[in-house]
Parts: C-alpha cells; structure tokens; sequence
C-alpha cells in the first residue's frame, strides 16, 4: 500500500523531516540526514563566508539532487525580513519550497502570527509553496490554508525545548479543522515524541535538535526514523479506545473448576 | 573600487557581479547576491555591473533547522 506523503504535487518518500543546524561537522550532518532517511531536510540563508573562501559548502555534503531542499526564514522578525529571505533562497535555485518563519520574541522564538499570516499571502502568491512556522492554534492554521499555504506546521513546544507536544488536543483540532497537510515542527525531544505526533495523525514531523543536540545524532536518528514509521501506522490500524477497567485478555471458558 | 561586501568594506577590480564571484572564487550557482538591496536574478549575474559604493550581500545555505 502507498502511503506517500503529497503536497503540490511533490512526492516525499519519508514522514521525517530533518535539520541541519548544531551539527558537530558536516559530515555528521550527513550521516544523521542518511539515518534518518528523510528525504526533506531545511536549511537557512547566511552570508557566505568571505574571507575563508575554502571552508566547506552545506550543498557538498547534501546532495540537492537527492535530498529535497527547504530553506528556512529563521532569525527573521519582520514580514520584511521573512520575504526578503524567502526571495534570495529561491534565487539560490535549489527550489519554491520555503519553510517561513515570522519570529515574534527572541526568548521563545513563538511565531508572529500576524506577521506570518501576512507574509504567507504575499509568497503564495509569488508562486512559492509555502510551509509556515505557526503555533499549535487552529484557527491561526485555517487562516493559513485560507491564505494559500501548501501545509502548516504547528510547533508542538519551543524550538529547542525538547518538550514534546504540549498541547495535543490542538494539534487533533488542528488535524480536523485542515485540508492541507499538518507538519509538527520544533518541540520534539525524543522518539516517542515524533511517535505521538504521528499518531494524532499528522502528516510528518520535522526534528533539528532532538537529533543533532543528542549524545549520539546518528543513532537518534535512526530512533527518530523508526519513532515515525511507528506512529504513522499506528495512527491507520486505528487505536483502541482507552477504558477505565480491565477487560480480560484470555477467555474464561475452559478454566478449570 | 571600493564597495560594501556582506557588511564590509571590500577593495575589488570586477566590473559586474559574476566578475565579483569570479574574483571570490565563489561558485555561481549557489548562492544569491543582493545588489543595494535588488535581488540580482541568476540569468542577470554576467551583465550586471557594479558601481563605487554599492552594498553587495553574497548568501548560501548553512545548516539550520
């Protein structure tokens, strides 16, 4: 059975979507990205490094050809800003897929979501395939979609914090209330974190410092990887309702009297 | 002439923009420069000339979540 993931058109082979920032080296970025199979994984837009022109280059240790590329607007707090990133990732010529990212406060890095709101508009309608960065607000998603956002991608806490999805009742309204495909992005800090987010029935989940901020990325990634295979299917064998009392496993009949 | 490279003050003798990448060693095709805050579009970068003063911005992609 295919159950591939599809937005605008774009096929992707993994629910897990990766990061690449905090990494010891990029070679270890490499390997991590490898483990954990996804095949989407984000990147943000800096200054080229000038005055050590041979320092080495993200692109040559993740293959553009192999890996669908998502430029973030991160360290962005204005709509300005954000567009401003999201032009100059496009012209960098890798793709139209931009992760957007309208920063409100430096200490939680929440989203503003009007900001994101404005800014989400004005890049659809340039032509980009839009993924804002929003919080676990269903209202905010709808607006979102309506706004021409090809998914939406709650947090499910602080980028960073490793707390895991805060709020999962949001996210299920979240999940209702959507007609494009929800991504949990930031929060996650372990594998049974991604696991949750899967079941609730998100589409997939994007993890940066879960991985590269573990003692060993390489071998969380690959938990991360199996952690989401894990909650997609359980989310489509459909889980059994939770029952205050116990209901016996082996049968009665045939026990000795 | 002197121009304003990624926040700094730069001595160069390229006339356009792709003579600049040129110039840095720095591979066109990824990367996105900024010419006084305009997008300098990928098939324009040869023909674009630079001009004393001008605040350039050379980008790539770094790692980030």
């Amino acid at each position: 059975m295919d159950d591939r993931l599809v937005i605008r058109g774009i096929e992707f082979n993994s629910r897990l979507w990766v990061g690449t920032g905090k990494y010891k080296d990029f070679e270890q970025t490499a390997k991590a990205i490898e483990a954990s199979g996804a095949d989407v994984v984000t990147v943000a837009v800096r200054r080229v490094n000038i005055t050590d022109r041979n320092s080495p280059n993200l692109l040559d240790y993740i293959d553009p050809k192999r890996y669908k590329i998502l430029p973030n607007t991160a360290g962005c707090y204005t709509v300005e800003d954000a567009l401003r990133y999201a032009r100059l990732a496009r012209e960098a010529g890798v793709s139209d897929l931009i992760k957007l990212e309208v920063i409100g406060d430096e200490k939680t890095l929440f989203p503003d979501v009007i900001g994101l709101l404005r800014a989400t508009e004005i890049l659809a309608k340039e032509g980009f395939i839009v993924f804002p960065y929003t919080n676990d607000d269903p209202i905010m998603a709808k607006r979102l979609e309506d706004a021409g956002a090809a998914a939406v991608m709650p947090l499910g806490a602080p980028i960073g914090s490793g707390l895991g999805i805060r709020n999962p009742y949001n996210i299920k309204i979240i999940l209702e209330f959507a007609k494009v495909p929800v991504i949990v992005d930031a929060g996650v800090g372990t594998a049974s974190d991604a696991t949750i987010a899967m079941e609730l029935g998100c589409d997939a989940v994007l993890i940066n410092t879960a991985i590269a901020g573990a003692k060993d990325p390489i071998a969380m990634a690959e938990a991360m990887k199996h952690a989401t295979i894990a909650g997609r299917l359980a989310y489509k064998a459909g889980r059994i309702a939770k029952k205050l009392y116990a209901t016996a496993s082996s049968p009665y009949d045939g026990m000795l009297t | 002439m002197t121009i304003r490279l990624n926040g700094s003050g730069h001595e160069t003798k390229a006339e356009t923009i792709g003579g600049l990448l040129n110039e840095l060693g720095i591979p066109p095709d990824r990367v996105a420069v900024e010419q006084n805050s305009k997008i300098v579009k990928r098939v324009d970068v040869e023909t674009t000339t630079i001009s004393e003063g001008d605040v350039i911005e050379i980008v790539n992609f770094v790692g980030g979540g």
